[in-house]
């Protein structure tokens, strides 16, 4: 089991984790996007997105430094492990609960606004699951380590041993196996939140638009130099009133009505609606 | 001297009746699809009015466009690069669908399924967006010739900012009022804020023609052009989660036929043409310190293509001869450079727009008719023009930032048109000190005015198609194409059954069989299809070759039409 858990999944979850990216990159373009819905509600959008995605850029930091900075580095700096941990737990606790917090809101918001939910698929749901269990999970290990009875060995001893150990594919099973149970929960909620990131609206992460700081404010682009049609192109445009958009109402069905249009270059005419349930 | 063209259109207001045809042939052929419902390419509004969205012209709340910053450089209105990626997470003033207006449909199945009763069943308004029952409340042109306006008048912001310069209130007592129609598209700026909002650089501006587009691969539905387009022309699709913007029609274009709302327009009140303009100075010219020298500076940019100098820079740009010649005929460039009637929307936005106007002179002539006034003579005119303040006042908002001079004299020119004219029609002596009263010559206002009333077709439209010849044929003959995801067949199902794999592209060559089946007297040709036919693109007219198999001789006329063909004209 532990060899399964800690030994074989990791090496899973980046083989489906890159894989699945370099796939959806490349083959669907077009449904690489926030799927914003923003136009519909923003009330509580404005406090919960930021809450949300501020809270957790912070707790991916956090991931960083606890995991990949071995105990003995920061112990050279003189930082002692009551001063780290104490700053760890500190902004950890804050930044998770505010990522939860936002989490809640967006999740209440998503049920409670009709449009929002409507533009909800299973792929979200799915995914909000697996995202809301994998923080709440791990702000649990931060609680526990905060609350809970004092433990000898912490995750700087198990969990980050057994992350950096496997980059040097001589994964570290034995240190991982001593974590505690919460730790132990959370990575693999953790692992399978990875497994089904590609496949998920969470792609958009990976093109955070960094680059916008650099480039100039005016883009030419010549019509030779891509030939706008000619790209992949994997969606099709849906008309309006489909079966989709009016769940449980009498549907006429697409009829003639559903011929697809032309849109915008890239996505210009399609033969088929492809408009599947979210990703694909 | 960088010498870009770029394709602009004129709208000649006077000749606006609202009718909206544009509006609805563009949606038809653009915003037809779920997730674009409320989304208008092309729309009319009444003016005075809130315009669609509501207010959109109120950029101290939409923050739309460029401004000045203290050291007299442009920036945008939402702030710096950092500022905005800080807030992607939830942008801060993007309008909201209520900002539209809610899209709804009726629920016509309950008139045929409705079970007997004593009641007629009713067609109940269901909202695009829930399905749910719905109130409407709003709509895209819901304002239309002033509906409302004793009560909604004054939320128009160019009313308000006019009330708040001038003494003497707008009123809205509807024998004093005057209206006109303005229809809006993209403006397919020189200076794009809603490209310079982008974080992906998604947004572009094709060099050939200067289009500006939305690729929909590279947009990531960040919302910022939403935000940054100070005429609230980007919408976001809110299935696909994409942005989306008026084309120009571009595959229209390409092959010389005009835009959609151009083509449909029933009033002929839209041009559209060539400018050719420097794309160094655009910058400088966008950051004139006041605004009321924008419209001054923005004519600057515009090239002259007779200029020797600037048909030299041309060919340094590679830009083809048949362009040039276009770029001469242009009536876009006539209209707004030559006799500069045309004027931008909004200059103050800085954003540079290449859809012009010309005002409209209609309020004036119709009061002063109504009040038994002759409505054609230069003097009482000219005197009308002074008088009439008010609506002088509101179209110097819209068009020159507040310049009541400049609108003063594009509506001079106008009148000395009509009074001009009136004794050429009525084989009266041609009084010349008219024109000469608006710093014209006569010729020039005869050439002027027959660009305005009786230019035709090809004059109103004069595209130079697109010089594609190799991507055309690689699209058409359905070759394999070099781009990255590898070669792939058109028309041919993929591995997975009919209609897997990669569909084809939205080709070129349906376009060019548009083009082709408008313009010819016969059947529009195959030539191209080696032998086949494609059914998308027959028109009825006969049967064209490789319609049917050959039959036994093989010399037989097949591509003779059956009759004779007039569903080829127009």
């Amino acid at each position: 089991m532990s060899v399964l858990l800690w030994g074989i999944l990791p090496y899973v979850m980046v083989a489906v984790f890159v894989g699945g990216l370099i796939w959806r990159y490349r083959y669907d373009q077009f449904g690489w996007t926030t799927r914003s819905s923003q136009l519909y509600e923003s009330r509580l959008l404005r406090i919960g997105s930021p809450l949300f995605h501020f809270g957790i850029l912070v707790v991916v930091i956090g991931h960083v430094v606890g995991l990949f900075i071995p105990q003995e580095w920061t112990a050279a700096v003189g930082v002692t492990e009551d001063l780290y941990h104490l700053l760890a737990l500190g902004l950890g606790t804050v930044a998770g609960i505010a990522t939860l917090v936002g989490v809640g809101i967006l999740v209440y918001r998503r049920r409670t606004t009709g449009p929002v939910f409507m533009a909800t698929t299973k792929n979200d749901k799915t995914m909000y699951v697996v995202l809301v269990a994998a923080i709440i999970a791990g702000l649990a290990t931060t609680v526990i380590s905060v609350f809970g009875p004092h433990e000898e060995v912490t995750y700087r001893d198990t969990v980050s041993p057994w992350f950096r150990s496997l980059f040097i594919l001589q994964p570290d099973i034995q240190a991982m196996s001593e974590a505690s149970f919460a730790f132990q929960l959370h990575t693999v909620v953790g692992m399978l939140l990875f497994l089904i990131w590609p496949f998920t609206r969470l792609v958009h992460a990976f093109t955070a638009p960094v680059h916008y700081l650099f480039r100039p404010y005016i883009i030419y682009r010549s019509r030779d130099g891509r030939p706008s049609a000619s790209r992949g192109i994997r969606r099709g445009w849906t008309a309006v009133g489909t079966p989709d958009r009016t769940s449980d109402r009498r549907v006429p069905g697409p009829g003639p009505n559903a011929v697809p249009g032309p849109g915008n270059p890239g996505a210009g005419a399609r033969r088929k609606d492809r408009t599947g349930g979210g990703t694909r | 001297m960088r010498v870009m063209a770029q394709m602009g259109m004129v709208m000649n207001l006077d000749k606006c009746i609202g009718c909206h045809t544009c509006s609805v042939t563009c949606k038809q052929a653009w915003t037809n699809r779920a997730g674009t419902e409320y989304v208008w390419f092309n729309n009319v509004e009444t003016r005075p009015g809130q315009g669609y969205p509501r207010r959109y012209e109120d950029q101290e709340k939409w923050r739309g466009g460029w401004e000045l910053n203290g050291r007299g450089r442009l920036k945008l209105r939402t702030g710096s690069r950092l500022k905005r990626l800080l807030t992607i997470f939830s942008s801060p003033v993007q309008p909201k669908l209520e900002d539209y207006y809610e899209p709804w449909t009726y629920d016509y199945q309950t008139l045929i399924d409705a079970p007997l009763g004593d009641d007629f069943p009713v067609a109940r308004p269901k909202s695009l967006i829930t399905g749910e029952d719905t109130k409407i409340t709003w709509s895209a042109n819901w304002d239309d010739d002033l509906g409302g306006a004793s009560e909604m008048g004054h939320l128009d912001p160019v009313v308000e900012k006019v009330r708040r310069e001038s003494e003497d209130a707008i009123k809205f007592q509807f024998e004093q009022t005057f209206m006109f129609y303005l229809p809006r598209i993209c403006e397919h700026c020189l200076n794009p804020s809603c490209m310079a909002s982008c974080p992906s650089g998604a947004i572009y501006k094709r060099e050939e023609d200067g289009i500006v587009l939305v690729d929909q691969d590279r947009c990531r539905g960040w919302r910022q052009c939403i935000t940054g387009c100070p005429y609230k022309k980007i919408y976001f699709n809110h299935r696909t989660g994409k942005a989306e913007k008026c084309t120009l029609c571009y595959p229209r274009l390409e092959v010389g036929l005009p835009t959609v709302c151009s083509e449909t327009c029933v009033g002929r009140l839209r041009y559209l043409g060539l400018f050719l303009y420097d794309a160094d100075k655009v910058t400088e010219a966008a950051s004139t310190p006041d605004e009321q020298d924008l419209y001054e500076a923005q004519l600057d940019l515009m090239l002259d293509p007779d200029d020797p100098e600037v048909i030299r820079a041309a060919r340094e740009q590679d830009i083809p001869d048949d362009w040039m010649d276009a770029a001469r005929r242009s009536p876009v460039y006539a209209l707004a450079k030559k006799y500069r009637v045309a004027l931008p929307l909004h200059p103050e936005y800085r954003t540079m727009p290449m859809v012009w106007y010309i005002p409209p002179l209609s309020p004036i002539v119709d009061l002063l008719r109504d009040q038994g006034h002759d409505a054609e003579s230069a003097g009482t005119l000219f005197g009308a023009i002074e008088a009439l303040r008010i609506p002088v006042e509101y179209l110097a908002e819209l068009f020159t930032a507040g310049d009541t001079d400049l609108v003063t004299g594009v509506l001079r020119k106008l009148a000395a048109m009509r009074a001009y004219l009136r004794d050429i029609t009525l084989d009266r002596e041609r009084d010349e000190s008219i024109p000469a009263s608006v710093g014209m010559s006569g010729a020039t206002m005869y050439e002027m005015y027959r660009l305005l009333a009786i230019a035709k077709y090809e004059e109103r439209y004069v595209i130079p198609t697109a010089h594609y010849e190799r991507a055309h044929e690689l699209e058409e003959l359905g070759c394999s194409l070099d781009f990255d995801g590898g070669p792939y067949e058109i028309g041919e199902s993929g591995p997975f059954g009919e209609a897997s794999g990669r569909p084809a592209p939205v080709a070129v060559e349906t376009y060019q069989a548009l083009r082709d089946r408008q313009t010819a007297g016969e059947a529009a040709s195959s030539e191209s299809l080696r032998g086949r036919v494609n059914l998308l693109n027959w028109d009825g007219n006969g049967a064209p070759t490789g319609l049917f198999p050959p039959r036994g001789e093989p010399d037989a006329p097949a591509d003779e039409p059956a009759g004779d063909a007039p569903g080829g004209r127009r």
